[in-house]
């Protein structure tokens, strides 16, 4: 199976391709000869721009889907291209939350297997090879297809670094997206929004999470605090996520963010398998633990055997006076 | 209301995991546990049928060795019944095998509301859910914090990237919940002993209406062609706390110079 071409589920926010979408497509550039988006929204014309100079040459315009979830309608669009003959030979989706609804209605739709959580994605002998970090990121795995494609990938974020390679804008093409009867049934009555100060947690170049051995929710104030001294996104466990202390937003790790900052900065975190492969990549880990076994430490570049209430306000204090 | 939840057995995860050195499939062999994240399914099935004022909760589950410790700990928490699909030709078995699997044995329980959860512990695709949903012809709402059922239709608070949408979808429908949506509740003795009565329909892939090339390593068309040892990552500098560890953090900024 030659690659020739490429497309990548180009998912938007607030007119503007989403990070991962450019992560994706400037990978798509080293595997195929061309590359195109599929995307949707009602603004895709504004991020043609954007996709184009990281590669895409052509994007596919679903259009707006109002208040529909996008997995149905936009695997049935695809669907519906592939049968036509229209289709790529490889597909690059994202880790996020459309972009798993997509994935999974896709491949039940044309009956073609998917390779999820993807870290890396080589070509072999004219055959794409997939990368998995598997049990806590301690090894890495490595999988193909054997059947006829298109091959469906679905990537974590922060896998590959977006750089633009300076093309024209994307030819905009409109597509009819078919009928997807009662699969797409689902309607969003309301949107909320979170208030978030501060750095995006998947972009900030440090990274302050917090979790359960801060002992009580009113501790994480502290780490709002220290964050933002540092100019850094407050991050957590997901122990206190499910604890009701922070927003789902904040999570780091297998089922939250992948973040990979020059500094992470892991307060009262034990450092579970799920939580390492959201944060190993950061370029340096500092961890504040008290106990001197907790796994987190043994990847620190900087760990603290100490105590978070004694240390993290000292810190705070110390950064203040420099101020 | 009549609730499917799929629930996924797993090997313990506190137990280091293993891949098969032919087949490079994941080690499922010895006693099986309910996957965890299931347990919230299985809890918010049970909630909302009784909120519904009746009905009954089934669980659905492919294992293997007819493998359903994890199915009585489920039927313990008051799930009413269990299909259970085992078969030989299942090893080997991907996300989309899988899906066919459930969404044929899911059929047969006619349901209201299908669950599952967001991801499992051990293989988390965190696309066997849509599969399924596209295989049974339903609508989906994945990532649900709270789920509300009335009149015909569920409504979910489901996670996004900025903070949460409210869904509103026919039933019958698929919805994935995440951890924490709920507190899944400790089987009481009596359940226990509840369970032990409880029936599990056992079945094989033909029971199921497919064919053999369908599932298993045959139908993944998929292969792990190798496993290695990542890069590790050292430990660097340890340093036991004597009041003055936050010097050595700021030192320790001060020369990557983000401060
Ligand atoms: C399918 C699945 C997906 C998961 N995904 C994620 C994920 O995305 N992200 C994630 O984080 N987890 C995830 N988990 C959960 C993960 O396994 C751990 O349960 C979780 O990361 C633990 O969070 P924690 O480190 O805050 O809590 P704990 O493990 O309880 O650790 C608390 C730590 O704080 C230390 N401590 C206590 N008091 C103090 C003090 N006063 N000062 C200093 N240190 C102190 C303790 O020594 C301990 O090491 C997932 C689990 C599963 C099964
Ligand atoms: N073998 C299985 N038996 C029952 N449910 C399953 C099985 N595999 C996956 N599921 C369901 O699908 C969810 C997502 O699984 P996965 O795609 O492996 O991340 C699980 O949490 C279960 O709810």
């Amino acid at each position: 199976m030659a690659i020739d071409k490429v497309w990548v589920v180009a998912e938007s926010s607030g007119g503007a391709p989403t990070s991962l979408t450019l992560e994706l497509l400037t990978k798509a550039r080293s595997l195929g000869s061309v590359v195109e988006a599929v995307a949707w929204g009602g603004d895709v014309a504004s991020t043609a721009g954007e996709l184009g100079s990281h590669g895409a040459s052509k994007v596919y315009d679903l259009g707006d889907l109002g208040d529909a979830l996008p997995g149905s309608r936009v695997a049935a669009a695809i669907a519906a291209q592939i049968q036509a003959g229209n289709g790529p030979d490889l597909i690059l989706i994202g880790t996020s939350y459309d972009g798993r609804d997509v994935a999974g209605r896709l491949s039940a739709r044309i009956d073609r297997p998917v390779l999820t959580n993807l870290v890396d994605l080589t070509v072999e002998d004219g055959v794409p090879v997939a990368h998995h970090a598997i049990f806590g990121g301690t090894q890495t795995a490595r999988s193909r297809f054997t059947a006829e494609g298109p091959g469906i990938f679905v990537v974590r974020a922060k896998s590959f670094a977006a750089e633009p390679a300076g093309g024209p804008a994307a030819e905009v093409a409109p597509v009819e997206v078919p009928e997807a009867g009662a699969t797409d049934t689902a309607r969003v009555r309301e949107r909320h929004v979170e208030e978030r100060t501060g750095p995006q947690l998947d972009e900030a170049d440090v990274v302050v999470s917090g979790g359960r051995g801060l002992g009580q929710a009113e501790k994480y104030e502290m780490i709002e605090e220290l964050a933002k001294l540092l100019k850094a996104a407050p991050g957590a466990s997901r122990a206190i996520v499910d604890a009701g202390w922070v927003p789902y937003a904040y999570q780091v790790g297998q089922t939250g963010k992948t973040v990979k900052p020059t500094v992470y900065l892991a307060c009262g975190i034990s450092g579970a398998t799920q939580h390492m492969v959201g944060m190993k990549g950061a370029k340096n880990i500092i961890a504040i633990n008290k106990d001197q076994e907790a796994p987190i430490l043994s990847i620190a570049d900087l760990g603290i055997v100490g105590d978070v209430h004694k240390v993290v306000p000292k810190l705070i204090d110390a950064l203040k006076a420099r101020a | 209301m009549n609730v499917a939840v799929c629930v996924k057995q797993i090997p313990d995860p506190a137990a280091p995991g293993s891949l098969h050195p032919d087949t490079k499939n994941l080690v499922r062999e010895g006693k099986l546990i309910l996957d965890d994240s299931d347990s919230y399914g299985v809890e918010m099935a049970l909630q909302l049928a009784e909120h519904a004022g009746g009905g009954e909760v089934t669980l659905v589950s492919m294992a293997p060795n007819e493998e359903t410790s994890g199915l009585r700990t489920a039927l313990a928490m008051g799930a009413a019944r269990a299909i259970l699909v085992s078969d030989e030709t299942l090893a080997g078995s991907d996300a989309l095998g899988t899906a066919k699997v459930l969404a044929a044995a899911i059929k047969r329980a006619e349901p209201d509301l299908v669950m599952a959860a967001t991801e499992s512990t051990d293989g988390y695709t965190g696309t066997t859910p849509a599969q399924v949903a596209e295989l049974l012809g339903l609508p989906s709402v994945t990532f649900a914090k709270r789920i509300d059922v009335s009149e015909g239709s569920v409504r979910v608070e489901r996670q996004t990237e900025a903070g949460y949408d409210e869904v509103e979808c026919p039933l019958p429908a698929l919805v994935t919940v995440t951890a924490g949506v709920v507190e899944p509740r400790y089987p009481s003795f009596k359940g226990i002993m509840a369970a032990k009565g409880k029936p599990v329909e056992q079945l094989k892939v033909t029971d199921l209406g497919l064919s053999p090339d369908q599932v298993g390593s045959a139908g993944a068309r998929q292969e792990v062609t190798d496993v290695a040892a990542a890069e590790e990552r050292k430990a660097g500098e340890i340093v036991v706390d004597e009041g003055d560890a936050h010097e050595r953090i700021i030192a320790f900024l001060e020369q990557l110079k983000v401060l």
